[in-house]
C-alpha cells in the first residue's frame, strides 16, 4: 500500500514525536509513505461563515498538490488537519458554484480541483484498510498491563459528516488499544473539548477542562491517555503546569500519541517517540509495565 | 437590566446577516436548551448559546456584539450535532464573531501577547486563535 501524507505545521516541529511514531510504525506495517510535495498550512480551522470562500483556497491546494503526485488519496495524523482539509473538500463537493470561484482564485495552478480526492485519517487507514486484525498479529511487545483511556476531542469526530465513527461513542483508538494488547479504559469525558486554541489567550480556561477530562480519565483507572490531535496533546500535557496551579489534589498523568503506542508495540526505535517533547514524562510508567 | 423588544430590532440586518452568515433558520429553534445543557464551556458564558440563538431570533444585536461568549465557544460542535431542530448554534456563534471581526475588531492582539503566552505554544495553536480571533 502507498500512501500521499499532508503533516501539517506541528508536526514538523512539537509534535515531532507524533510524525516520527506514526511514519515508523507504518513502516513496520509495511505501508509505503510519501510526503506531498510543496504542502502549506491547512488553515487549522474550517471557515465557518457561508460567504467566506478564500480560507477554503489553502485545504484546497493541498488536495491539488496530492493530485499533482498522481494520488487520489490524502492521509493526514493531526485530527485539525484532518477537519479542515476534508470539510473543504465536502463544501466545494456538494456546492459546484463555490468550487468554480475557488477554482478560478487559484487560477496559476496548472490543475483545475474537481472534489475527487479523498481525505482519510490514519486511524481510519488502520481499521478499514490495513485492518487492526493485521496490526495485532505485527505486535511485537504488546502493551501488556498498559491501561489507556482514549481521548477524542472534537475535530476527529464532529460534525456528522466528518467522522468516520459514532459521533457519542467514538471506540476507534479503543479497538487500536486492544489490537495493541494493551487495555482501552472508557471514560464519559473522551468527546469533550479541551478548549483548543483558548491556550493562547485563557489557559486558565483550559485548566479547567484538562482538571475535568484527565480526573475523570484518572477516576476510571487510567495509567496514560491517548489523544490524535496536537492541540488536544499540548492542552492536556503542558497545561498540566498550570492545572496543578489551580487544582493543587491534581495528579499527573502522561499523555501519548495513539501512534507512540504503535510504535511501542511495533518495536519501533526509542528515537522514534521523542519523549523528550512531553511535558509530563511517560518514560517511569513505560518502564514499569516493561515497554521501555 | 431593561430591554426593549421591537419590531425594528427583530426584522432588523442585523438578524438578516447573522441568518446569511451562518446558513441557518433562527426561527426554527423551540428553546429545549440541549445545547446549553451539553456546552463544556457553558460556565464560562454571560449568555449561554440557547439564549443566543433567541437574542439573534429577537435582534438584541449589541447585547451579543458585546457578549464574552461570542469568544468563549471554541467552536467544538457538540450543540451541534445534539440540536434536535438540526440548528448549528456554533456557526450562529461564529457568525456574531465575524460580524464583529469584520469592523477590525479583533479579539486578540498579537503584539499584546506577553512572552509567556506565546512561549512553547505550539503554531497550531496560534494559527487556530489568530483565524478565529482576528480580522
Amino acid at each position: 500500500m502507498k500512501l500521499s501524507y499532508f503533516p501539517g505545521c506541528t508536526l514538523k516541529n512539537q509534535a515531532k514525536n507524533f510524525e516520527d511514531s506514526a511514519l515508523c510504525s507504518l513502516k513496520k506495517l509495511g505501508v509505503e509513505v510519501k510526503e506531498i510535495d510543496r504542502w502549506n498550512c491547512c488553515g487549522t480551522v474550517f471557515s465557518m461563515t457561508t460567504d467566506d470562500l478564500i480560507h477554503h483556497l489553502a485545504p484546497i491546494r493541498n488536495l491539488i498538490r496530492t493530485k499533482e503526485q498522481n494520488s487520489n488519496k490524502l492521509m493526514t495524523l493531526c485530527a485539525m488537519c484532518y477537519n479542515t482539509i476534508k470539510r473543504a473538500n465536502e463544501r466545494v463537493k456538494a456546492d459546484q458554484e463555490s468550487l468554480d470561484i475557488i477554482n478560478d482564485l487559484m487560477y496559476r495552478e496548472e490543475i483545475k480541483y474537481t472534489g475527487d480526492v479523498e481525505v482519510l485519517h490514519l486511524l481510519e487507514i488502520l481499521k478499514n484498510d490495513i485492518t487492526f486484525e493485521n496490526v495485532k498479529q505485527k505486535v511485537v511487545k504488546p502493551l501488556k498491563g498498559l491501561k489507556i483511556a482514549s481521548y477524542y476531542g472534537c475535530y476527529l469526530v464532529r460534525p456528522k459528516e466528518i467522522g468516520f465513527d459514532d459521533l457519542e461513542n467514538p471506540i476507534v483508538m479503543d479497538e487500536l488499544v486492544s489490537a495493541l494488547g494493551g487495555n482501552p479504559i472508557d471514560f464519559p469525558f473522551k468527546t469533550e473539548c479541551c478548549g483548543a486554541y483558548e491556550t493562547v489567550d485563557r489557559p486558565d480556561i483550559i485548566a479547567n477542562r484538562t482538571y475535568q477530562i484527565l480526573s475523570s480519565a484518572k477516576n476510571y483507572g487510567a495509567d496514560a491517555v491517548a489523544v490524535s490531535c496536537p492541540l488536544c496533546f499540548f492542552n492536556l500535557d503542558a497545561r498540566q503546569k498550570e492545572t496543578q496551579k489551580k487544582f493543587p489534589e491534581f495528579k499527573n498523568i502522561p499523555i501519548l500519541y495513539f501512534s507512540q503506542l504503535m510504535a511501542l508495540a511495533l518495536d519501533c526505535d526509542e528515537e522514534s517517540m521523542k519523549f523528550n517533547l512531553h511535558y509530563i514524562d511517560p518514560k517511569p510508567l513505560l518502564k514499569e509495565k516493561g515497554l521501555i | 437590566m431593561r430591554t426593549i423588544i421591537s419590531r425594528q430590532k427583530i426584522r432588523s440586518p442585523f438578524v438578516a446577516k447573522v441568518e446569511e452568515l451562518s446558513g441557518q433558520n433562527l426561527l426554527a429553534c423551540y428553546q429545549c436548551g440541549k445545547c446549553s445543557a451539553g456546552c463544556p464551556n457553558v460556565d464560562q458564558m454571560d449568555i449561554p448559546p440557547n439564549q443566543i440563538i433567541r437574542f439573534a431570533q429577537l435582534g438584541m444585536e449589541e447585547e451579543l456584539k458585546n457578549s464574552k461568549s461570542i469568544w468563549i465557544c471554541a467552536s467544538c460542535m457538540t450543540c451541534n450535532v445534539r440540536c434536535p431542530k438540526g440548528i448549528n448554534i456554533a456557526e450562529v456563534i461564529e457568525s456574531i464573531r465575524q460580524i464583529v471581526l469584520r469592523k477590525r475588531n479583533d479579539h486578540v492582539e498579537v503584539k499584546k501577547l506577553s512572552d509567556s503566552e506565546k512561549q512553547n505554544v505550539p503554531p497550531i495553536a496560534l494559527i487556530s486563535c489568530f483565524r478565529k480571533f482576528t480580522s
